[in-house]
């Protein structure tokens, strides 16, 4: 039986998010993130599941949090001013190792910046906005497919790696609306947290220090142990010893790491024979993508690299393909992020050029292929 | 006591207070009060924030949850909405509390989540050395208020009974019986119940203020509390300058997790013969 729907982004990552076992949402609202609560809202006291509207987004963060210590599968939703507000709690999340996913639906910013209009401006925010070096994984999903799929990746990575997830979409893919059709819940690969077997000698926090994963107890099951966002040993206390803290820092880094050729996701378009590569995500890799195959109708050998997975990057391919184009453009909704992880990456094989937007619209296809064509903006 | 011990973590002690600390004698307190109702030490999970009174569940032999400054509340909303079955503490300061926490704080009470909050209130920020908190009454000395706090404070009783709490209470260190007494009653509450613990910061608040040793301090806390009972028969000059202790309001109403287990019971009658996986989506109707 084929199970096919029009939807918009926001309702497949909420809908993705419930085939994945999600059954906690805390949040707070903010467009144009809305609808995932509205949904959550919904759906979830129909199921035994539990929904709350917290009073801002960090006490949201903080309730996915004890939610996810508790078993449960959590989420919340925001954008840029709420996503702000988040950052001190997703490091407590990196470093106590709870898996909790944040779907971030982009709008521009700073600050209230224009709430309806999409942006792409939190790349590195994503990736850094906690203090710290910290561990975090962004999917990047570049329609409203992508939006069901990879909100149930993001719950599979963060039970199976115990790391914050964000899934980074913006106003035009939470809003848009697509035909999707959605899979056979049984079809759906679902992972869980692994959890200790017996209480005997449980040291919640023992791993392989080369980014190994430790075994989660839940509250309420008789372990009794100690969750803290101090540094702390394999008991779960608090350690001060720098050496301790040098250890744990770089197993969490190295988690994600050791992680990235089993969570890669990427799309290409002639990529095999081109000359020029584009490199988008999310919704710059609509306009991107059409733009691609206009050039190619001209005669232009271009091809285009949308990364799903953006944090950690698929840095291996990219740096098997810029080895053999002449030119790369990174276009993006912001004023040049992504482009300079590519920049890195790609070090001098290729010049890298940065096609930027911040007026709160699309890239036109037009505007990419101008950029390909040459005519730099 | 020795029921009570079972409830440390005896290989973590002795903690890192300070000599003359209140927060072990609070800590205690809410142990006693534990060990009296017999609570099953898998079933409670003790929340706190950061500060020196919330390094205390790390002592204790429970899940235990030491989260970020002033968040204790919404991780354990968090905790609570997820697993109602669990008994949930929450040991917070008055900074931690009602600071940086105060948003949170107003909101539990008001949803009247079942969650026991003992609040450590010494009066200052004693965990960065000694700045005035919004619990420091006027005219005292920290170290960001040097020529005396010019700031009103908190009466945190009244916040907790005007934005829902359901069982207030207060005592101090001096008066630990009673405070075991009133956490006992909290605990027994089904509802969001608050605890004041007044509690003497020997090293910051009274080394500054002048207030002498520790032992000067509990005789001040002596001195100054009044039991609301022996209060109502006293006139109102003798009030002056004194605070309550006591039970200072009880009112059981529905409880947050409760109502949305309802919620939930009648919503799964409406749709009993779901499976599981993905639903039809209420919002896919265009
Ligand atoms: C976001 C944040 N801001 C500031 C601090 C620094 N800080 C740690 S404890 C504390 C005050 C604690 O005071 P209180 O809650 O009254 O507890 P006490 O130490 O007096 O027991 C502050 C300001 C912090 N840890 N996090
Ligand atoms: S600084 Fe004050 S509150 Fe902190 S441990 Fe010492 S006496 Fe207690």
């Amino acid at each position: 039986m084929t199970n096919v729907k029009l939807m918009q982004g926001n309702e497949a990552c909420t809908l993705g998010a419930l085939t994945a076992g999600m059954d906690f949402y805390a949040g707070y609202p903010i467009t144009p993130s809305t609808e995932v609560a509205e949904m959550c809202a919904v759906e979830l006291p129909k199921t035994g599941g539990r929904f709350i509207q917290m009073e801002d987004e960090i006490g949201s963060i903080a309730a996915i949090i004890g939610a996810a210590l508790t078993g449960r599968k959590a989420m919340t939703a925001t954008s840029g001013p709420g996503f702000s507000l988040m950052q001190e709690n997703i490091g407590y999340a990196a470093l106590t190792e709870v898996p909790i996913v944040i779907i971030n639906v982009q709008r521009v910013g700073p600050s209230t910046g224009m709430p309806t209009s999409p942006a792409q401006s939190d790349v590195m925010q994503a990736r850094w906005g906690t203090h710290g070096d910290h561990p975090v994984v962004v999917l990047a999903p570049g329609n409203v497919k992508e939006c069901f799929d990879l909100t149930i990746k993001a719950f599979n990575i963060s039970e199976e790696y115990r790391v914050p997830v964000i899934v980074l979409t913006d106003e035009v893919i939470g809003h848009m609306r697509e035909k999707v059709v959605l899979p056979d819940p049984a079809s759906v690969k679902i992972v869980n947290r692994s959890k200790p077997e017996t209480r005997t000698g449980y040291k919640p926090y023992e791993a392989d220090p080369d980014g190994g994963v430790p075994l989660m107890a839940s509250f309420g099951e008789g372990y009794r142990y100690h969750v803290t966002g101090l540094f702390h040993d394999e008991t779960g206390f608090p350690s001060n010893k720098g050496e301790n803290a040098a250890a744990s820092i770089k197993r969490l880094m190295r988690k994600v790491e050791k992680a990235e050729p089993d969570i890669r996701d990427y799309f290409t378009e002639n990529t095999d024979d081109c000359d020029v590569l584009v490199v988008a995500f999310g919704s710059s890799a609509m306009s991107s993508l059409s733009a691609v195959r206009q050039a190619r109708a001209k005669g232009v050998k271009a091809g285009l690299f949308r990364p799903k997975t953006i944090w950690p990057f698929p840095e291996t391919v990219l740096d098997e393909l810029s080895k053999r184009v002449k030119r790369i453009i990174v276009a993006e909704m912001n004023m040049g992020q992504l482009v300079l992880e590519i920049q890195r990456i790609v070090a001098c094989r290729a010049p890298v050029e940065s096609l930027t937007k911040v007026n709160g619209e699309l890239f036109r296809p037009e505007e990419v292929l101008e950029a390909i064509m040459g005519g730099k903006r | 006591m020795s029921e009570s011990m079972k409830y440390f973590r005896e290989q973590r002690l002795p903690h890192i207070w300070c000599p003359g600390c209140g927060h072990g004698t609070v800590t205690g307190a809410l142990v006693r009060a534990i060990a009296r109702l017999n609570l099953d030490r898998s079933n409670v999970v003790v929340v706190s924030g950061i500060g020196c009174s919330s390094r205390a569940p790390g002592y204790l032999d429970f899940d235990t949850l030491h989260t970020t400054h002033g968040r204790a509340l919404a991780f354990a909303t968090g905790v609570k909405h997820s697993r109602p079955n669990l008994k949930v503490i929450v040991m917070t300061g008055d900074g931690d509390c009602t600071a940086i926490g105060g948003n949170h704080f107003i909101h539990a009470a008001r949803r009247n989540i079942d969650i026991t909050t003992i609040v450590m209130n010494n009066n200052i920020y004693g965990m960065t050395s000694g700045q005035f908190s919004p619990m420091t009454p006027k005219g005292m000395i920290g170290t960001t208020a040097p020529y005396g706090n010019s700031e009103r404070s908190f009466d945190l009783a009244n916040l907790a009974i005007a934005a829902g709490a359901t069982y207030v209470a207060r005592a101090t260190a001096y008066h630990a019986t009673l405070l075991e007494d009133l956490i006992e009653k909290a605990l027994l509450n089904k509802g969001f119940s608050v605890v004041e613990a007044v509690t003497q910061c020997p090293t910051y608040l009274g080394r500054r203020n002048k207030l002498g040793t520790a032992v000067d301090m509990l005789n001040w806390f002596k001195e100054s509390a009044v039991n609301i009972k022996a209060a109502k028969a006293m006139a109102p000059e003798k009030l002056e300058g004194k605070f309550m202790i006591g039970e200072l309001y009880n009112k059981p109403d529905s409880e947050f997790t409760a109502d949305y287990d309802q919620l939930v019971a009648q919503l799964q009658r409406k749709f009993d013969n779901f499976q599981g996986g993905v639903r039809e989506c209420a919002q896919n109707s265009d």
